[in-house]
């Protein structure tokens, strides 16, 4: 299964990091102008580059985290990775001290330069973050782990530029349960999977031998909720994917569907089916009480938490059409929120709180959109054939979902994969998965 | 008859050709679905497997919909009394949805219309010990096309022989 080593982060020099720096980027509006930014290879020395080859068969690890630095910085659609080719400094002597006019000839505004060792099993990384215009330090980390963790560092180095930069927390050390999908449109294969935000580290939990669904992570452990239909029987499960072990949530004499975690990660709400109903209820994980928390006789599904816990969304087919709703959390006090043209589902709240993002279909098309948590300042992000489910980024500014597309006349040409964008409906990206993907599921900060 | 008159009545005659031609239209292209579609129900026989000779397996639903239909109600009729007839018999009901709706929801949808089909089931006397529900929400469609028609086949309960 998968491992994970604790990161030591040893913060060596905070020189300057709160001066009035020059540089910053407003990532609240939609950002058409990215940051230059120069990612100078991290300087490997001969000896590391030789344990590194005997450690984890790579043979510039230093050159390797960059890359993962780059891709990251440039999937944000927030930053421009300068051509490495254009470097005019040595990345050993960058840095010691950066040539700051050399820099901005090439017109990079921030600059990334760092240092790799690897001896006795260990790998340190340090880098440097350096304002071109201001001619200054801004930032300075170092990290010791274990070699196989390299491109875990590259996430984190990613996530402390991002923050620096932007004054936000980043989403790059983070993982992306999802799942994947193979074979025929009528006879779809289908395994739990995992990967890293960046779509590399595929891991996949389940082996395809029954029917699994929308599983979501817990937001403080290594958890995950899903649907599966071991057996034939559609129930929610709870798996460890640390150990492995799973089992099925509550004792239903029927489907229970669409899980997901209370913010404490000590609750699963979730739907449960009976003879034609379906309402949602909770299970709290410790003390195992079953409660119900809509009584409706219509569909109410897709729950989801506000991130303080109080409050719950779902969508609920009671008005005669599908629409979103929202309610204190034990079930009192429901709303209807979305009066817009159109059907409404899949709410999600946003980790900040003041968001939820839903799935639209009208006229014939499905929508990515927002919306204030009272039902105002709806704003649709996206527009296509299919798509729906989308899932938060933990720090709010980026949303993942999956997209379907139409088959021709023959029925052929059938495809899912999951796709990214960014709050203010800039950045729309295809995120890269090893086979067609749904139901995709953020994870927290690995490193929080 | 004035000029004008003969104006006016080639006007009105020229109008209702039109209006005639855009009725002729209209009728062709309805009858054209009607082959397989009444409304946006299934109604043809593409995709149906038989329990028994007569007794087709499966009855279909209009979009977001679980009320059955008079030709449903009619085939669930035939499947009770298949059901009488042969007592040892035990079904389960598969639910379905077609691909245009959100998952979770379908899941739940699947659920309902299987209900609907089991419902009517046990007003003509199988036992509800006889039939379980299971809802693949959007999870199984028979057809992969990506239009009205496929759409129509895939909203469907299916009766399976549980044993």
């Amino acid at each position: 299964m998968i491992k994970f080593f604790k990161i030591l982060i040893l913060i060596f020099l905070l020189s300057n990091t709160h001066s009035n720096a020059l540089i910053e980027i407003d990532i609240t509006r939609g950002n058409l102008d990215p940051l230059p930014i120069a990612v100078s290879p991290l300087f490997t020395d001969e000896k590391s580059k030789k344990n590194s080859v005997d450690e984890i068969e790579i043979k510039d690890i230093g050159f390797e985290i960059s890359s993962v630095i780059e891709n990251n910085l440039k999937i944000s659609g927030l930053f421009n990775p300068l051509n490495n080719e254009a470097f005019l400094q040595k990345p050993d002597i960058a840095h010691l001290k950066p040539r700051f006019e050399d820099w901005a000839l090439i017109k990079a505004q921030a600059l990334i330069t760092g240092k790799v060792i690897i001896e006795k099993s260990k790998l340190k990384v340090e880098f440097r973050l350096w304002d071109i215009l201001a001619g200054r330090e801004m930032l300075a980390l170092a990290f010791t782990t274990v070699p196989s963790n390299w491109r875990r560092v590259g996430h984190i180095i990613s996530d402390k530029v991002y923050e620096r930069l932007t004054g936000e927390l980043g989403y790059f050390d983070t993982r992306i349960i999802y799942v994947s999908e193979e074979g025929p449109k009528t006879q779809r294969i289908k395994k739990l999977a995992i990967m890293d935000q960046d779509g590399e580290n595929t891991k996949y939990l389940t082996l395809g031998n029954e029917l699994v669904l929308t599983p979501r992570f817990n937001p403080t452990s290594q958890m995950v909720t899903y649907l599966s239909y071991f057996k034939n029987l559609p129930r929610v499960y709870l798996l460890d994917i640390e150990t492995g072990t799973q089992e099925v949530v509550g004792d239903f004499p029927g489907m229970t569907f669409a899980p997901r975690f209370s913010p404490d990660g000590k609750k699963i709400i979730m739907s449960f089916a009976k003879d034609g109903n379906s309402d949602i209820y909770t299970m709290d994980l410790e003390n195992r009480i079953v409660e119900r928390i809509t009584n409706h006789p219509s569909i109410d599904t897709s729950p989801s938490y506000s991130p303080d816990g109080k409050y719950i969304t779902f969508n609920s087919d009671r008005s005669g059409y599908q629409q979103i709703y929202t309610s204190n959390s034990d079930g009192s006090n429901v709303k209807r929120i979305s009066f817009g043209n159109g059907l409404y589902g899949t709410p999600v709240w946003s980790p900040r709180g003041d968001l939820i993002a839903f799935t639209k279909l009208h006229k014939g098309k499905f929508f990515i959109g927002v919306m204030r948590t009272d039902g105002s300042g709806e704003r649709l992000l996206t527009e296509n054939f299919y798509q729906e489910a989308p899932s938060w980024s933990p720090n709010g500014r980026v949303l993942i979902f999956y997209r379907e597309t139409k088959t021709n006349q023959k029925g052929e040409g059938f495809s899912a994969k999951l796709w990214s964008i960014d709050l203010t409906g800039y950045n729309e990206r295809l995120v890269k998965t090893e086979t067609d993907a749904s139901d995709p599921s953020w994870s927290s900060l690995l490193s929080n | 008859m004035s000029f004008s008159k003969i104006l006016k009545n080639t006007f009105l005659f020229i109008l209702l050709s039109f209006i005639l031609t855009a009725c002729a239209t209209k009728k062709t292209s309805t009858t054209k679905i009607d082959g397989q579609m009444q409304g946006d129900v299934y109604t043809g026989s593409d995709t149906v497997e038989y329990l028994a000779k007569g007794v087709p397996d499966r009855v279909f639903f209009a979009t977001n919909e679980s009320i059955l239909t008079t030709m449903s109600r009619d085939t669930l009729r035939k499947q009770a009394a298949w059901l009488r007839d042969n007592s040892n018999v035990n079904v389960v009901l598969e639910g379905h949805a077609d691909e245009r709706g959100t998952r979770e929801y379908n899941l739940a949808l699947g659920e309902r219309r299987a209900n609907a089909a089991k419902d009517y089931l046990i007003t003509y006397g199988i036992s509800s010990d006889r039939i379980s529900v299971i809802s693949y929400g959007k999870e199984r469609p028979v057809d992969s096309g990506s239009n009205p028609l496929s759409w129509s086949k895939n909203r469907r309960s299916v009766t399976v022989k549980a044993n």
